[in-house]
């Protein structure tokens, strides 16, 4: 065995130990426990959960790679995947917390005085969250795959094992805590070799700072120059102004990103296990403080990425590097086919370019460029071992969060809410319990065969929480006389036409050569991609609540009085004697 | 009944501020406005590229505490009235 590999033994099964020490001492023994944690967690720690929690494999392993390749473009998953924690602090989360119920759909339920409400809410929350959680499921397996070289259903399959064991036995309660330890272990994973990267590059160790300084090699450009110099040398587009489809279209990405945010259940919940209102404001604060630590580290590592990358393949201008004397992560990577090489003229030299023609680096997929990047700038290899179960971590806690949110909706919405409300506690939480238990299944299943679609899905499940739940949530608290009927047309209308337009372009539940309009630009309703059409199916929920609502008269007035106690001072939880 | 209509109305307040700033930073300054902003420099960074992939989150985190801030003073204001 050599000394990566022994190093990644012992971080991946080093972290994986303290998972399970932790929740074998976080057992949850009431369903209070189960759903919210008993409502003790403190702001802070509540914060980091919440980091980890949100930020999965994805915000891990593809979003700096993203960064890379689109430039300026790439800032609508920077601005659109905090802003939402803006949003979710000042219209959603203290309120819900005043109410100081479990679930979203259990909140739906209440202010919306409608069994149909809440199972509306709860097939919206299942659509979203299991979507979301076929790509952990795929990020574990690849993780271990890669770095572990075990088979990808074997390594999915210890992924599941270690959910389940903390997510069941110890419900919020088990994951909150578990979660704190999986954020310690995933920033430093993603800082470490960002400062060693910024500081070999700049000789400034602070990644945010040294992404605007001038470089160490004594020209005294700085980075950014460069990286702008280089890439349009190759006929790329300018790094610093690349745009993604047009002014519009990043618009309409990013809010739809940040209001998806704001509607995740999952993350939605977490705000539920704190003690107060005030707790839940601050907590919203501390959590953008422990995802900033990462989201502005990210731009750093993705331009640095990419100008590592274009320097090792052509050192100066003009002078390639022979293919043969390529280094040992281009080797590893050429074997997993997310990198690929093609001697186009013959030369045995790689010439990377913008043209498709002569460009001879056929491939280089987004996912490799945060976890390939300690490699291409050769740090030493404790360091390739941390990123390894930093995508561990970040994977699986989000996995761990997404099933509870699955988990808690079914056995308390639709079975104590709706089918079996005389259920006693204790089985209530066994149901939690089986419940979770099939969800990992279903979702390890799913992530041993992606369907089709898995790719595209991460779009859907925004796309579903902009268009569903957020202004059902936001309109519940803002709006007093806002109807149940009209709420539940208006989320209906919002996920239909989201989920059309989607499928229109992508193909019908995505299955390539359905989509009847194509997935091109000039198709595009206003040059609005289908990724970022979220804040169009919030627009028209809004706006068919409201028209339905002039007709349908105002909701009745103890829900109104309801609505008026959410909004008064003070939080201190349980619902008030009205 | 007054004095709630009131607190809920600082609070409307409030948030509207906070949205507004929030709006211009990410969407003013990181994208309408990002050409013209890009003329100018703040080390190595063109500012508009700065306010889109920097600037923008830590105004955010700003915005939260601040606003966060300010509720728990009106919290305590309008509960030690109604005490009183």
């Amino acid at each position: 065995m050599d000394e990566l590999k022994l190093y990644t033994y012992i971080a991946v099964f080093g972290t994986f130990t303290l998972y399970f020490a932790i929740a074998w001492w976080a057992r949850a023994a009431s369903t209070s426990d189960f759903y919210v944690a008993g409502g003790g967690v403190t702001p802070m720690q509540n914060g980091m959960a919440i980091g980890a929690d949100w930020m999965s494999a994805a915000s891990f392993i593809s979003m700096a790679g993203l960064i890379a390749f689109l430039g300026y473009g790439g800032s609508v998953f920077l601005m659109g995947w905090t802003g939402g924690y803006v949003l979710l602090a000042m219209l959603l989360a203290p309120y819900m917390r005043k109410h100081g119920k479990f679930t979203v759909p259990e909140f739906i339920s209440d202010r919306y005085y409608s069994k149909t409400a809440r199972i509306v809410a709860v097939v919206c929350l299942i659509l979203a969250s299991l979507t979301y959680i076929i790509g952990q499921m795929k990020g574990v397996g690849v993780a271990f795959s890669r770095f572990l070289e075990v088979d990808y259903g074997l390594g999915l399959g210890i992924g599941m094992a270690v959910v389940w064991f903390y997510a069941v036995l110890g419900g919020m309660k088990g994951i909150t805590y578990t979660q704190i330890a999986q954020y310690v272990v995933m920033i430093f994973a993603y800082t470490i070799p960002a400062v060693f990267i910024s500081f070999q590059l700049t000789g400034n160790p602070i990644p945010q700072l040294g992404l605007g300084s001038t470089l160490a090699d004594g020209s005294g450009i700085y980075l950014l120059d460069k990286l702008d110099l280089v890439v349009t040398e190759l006929g790329f587009k300018e790094y610093t102004t690349s745009n993604m489809n047009g002014s519009l279209d990043m618009f309409a990405y990013t809010m739809s990103l940040m209001i998806g945010t704001a509607g995740l259940p999952h993350v939605i919940m977490r705000f539920f296990t704190v003690p107060s209102a005030q707790a839940a404001r601050s907590s919203a604060g501390y959590a953008l403080v422990f995802i900033a630590l990462l989201y502005t580290v990210a731009p750093a590592v993705g331009a640095m990425a990419r100008l590592n990358l274009m320097n090792t393949i052509e050192p100066t201008a003009g002078q390639h590097l022979e293919y043969e004397k390529r280094p040992q992560w281009f080797k590893d990577w050429e074997k997993t086919g997310l990198l690929e090489f093609e001697d186009k003229n013959g030369d045995g030299k790689i010439q990377y370019s913008a043209d498709k023609t002569t460009n001879e680096m056929v491939k280089v997929d987004n996912d490799i460029m945060v976890l390939a990047n300690p490699a291409i700038a050769n740090l030493p290899n404790w360091v390739i071992a941390l990123v390894a179960a930093g995508g561990l971590a970040a994977a699986l806690s989000t996995a761990a969060g997404l099933l509870l949110a699955i988990s808690s909706s079914i056995s308390h919405d639709l079975m104590k809410g709706v089918l079996t409300p005389d259920m006693t506690e204790k089985s209530e939480l066994l149901a939690g319990r089986i419940v979770m238990t099939l969800a990992i299944l279903v979702s390890g299943y799913l992530g041993l065969h992606p369907p089709g679609f898995a790719a595209g899905t991460v779009a859907l499940a925004f796309g579903l929480a902009a268009a569903s739940i957020f202004p059902a949530l936001m309109m519940g608290i803002f709006s007093k006389k806002m109807s149940g009927t009209a709420a539940v047309a208006g989320m209906c209308s919002g996920i239909g036409i989201t989920m059309l337009y989607v499928f229109q372009h992508k193909g019908i539940m995505f299955i390539p050569g359905t989509s009847f309009l194509g997935d091109m630009a000039p198709n595009w309703f206003f040059g609005i991609s289908p990724n970022a059409f979220g804040v169009v199916g919030a627009i028209v929920n809004f706006g068919i609540a409201f028209v339905v609502l002039q007709f349908t008269g105002p909701a009745p007035k103890y829900v109104q009085d309801l609505v008026e106690n959410m909004r008064s001072p003070g939080g201190t939880g349980a619902i008030s004697h009205h | 009944m007054q004095k709630k209509t009131t607190y809920w109305q600082e609070n409307l307040r409030l948030i509207a501020i906070c949205l507004v700033i929030w709006f211009i930073v990410s969407f003013g300054f990181g994208l309408l406005l990002v050409e013209p902003l890009n003329e100018f420099r703040l080390g190595g960074y063109k500012l508009g590229f700065w306010f889109a992939q920097q600037g923008s989150i830590y105004i955010f985190v700003a915005l939260i505490f601040w606003y966060g801030y300010k509720m728990n003073s009106l919290d305590k204001k309008y509960q030690s009235e109604d005490e009183s």
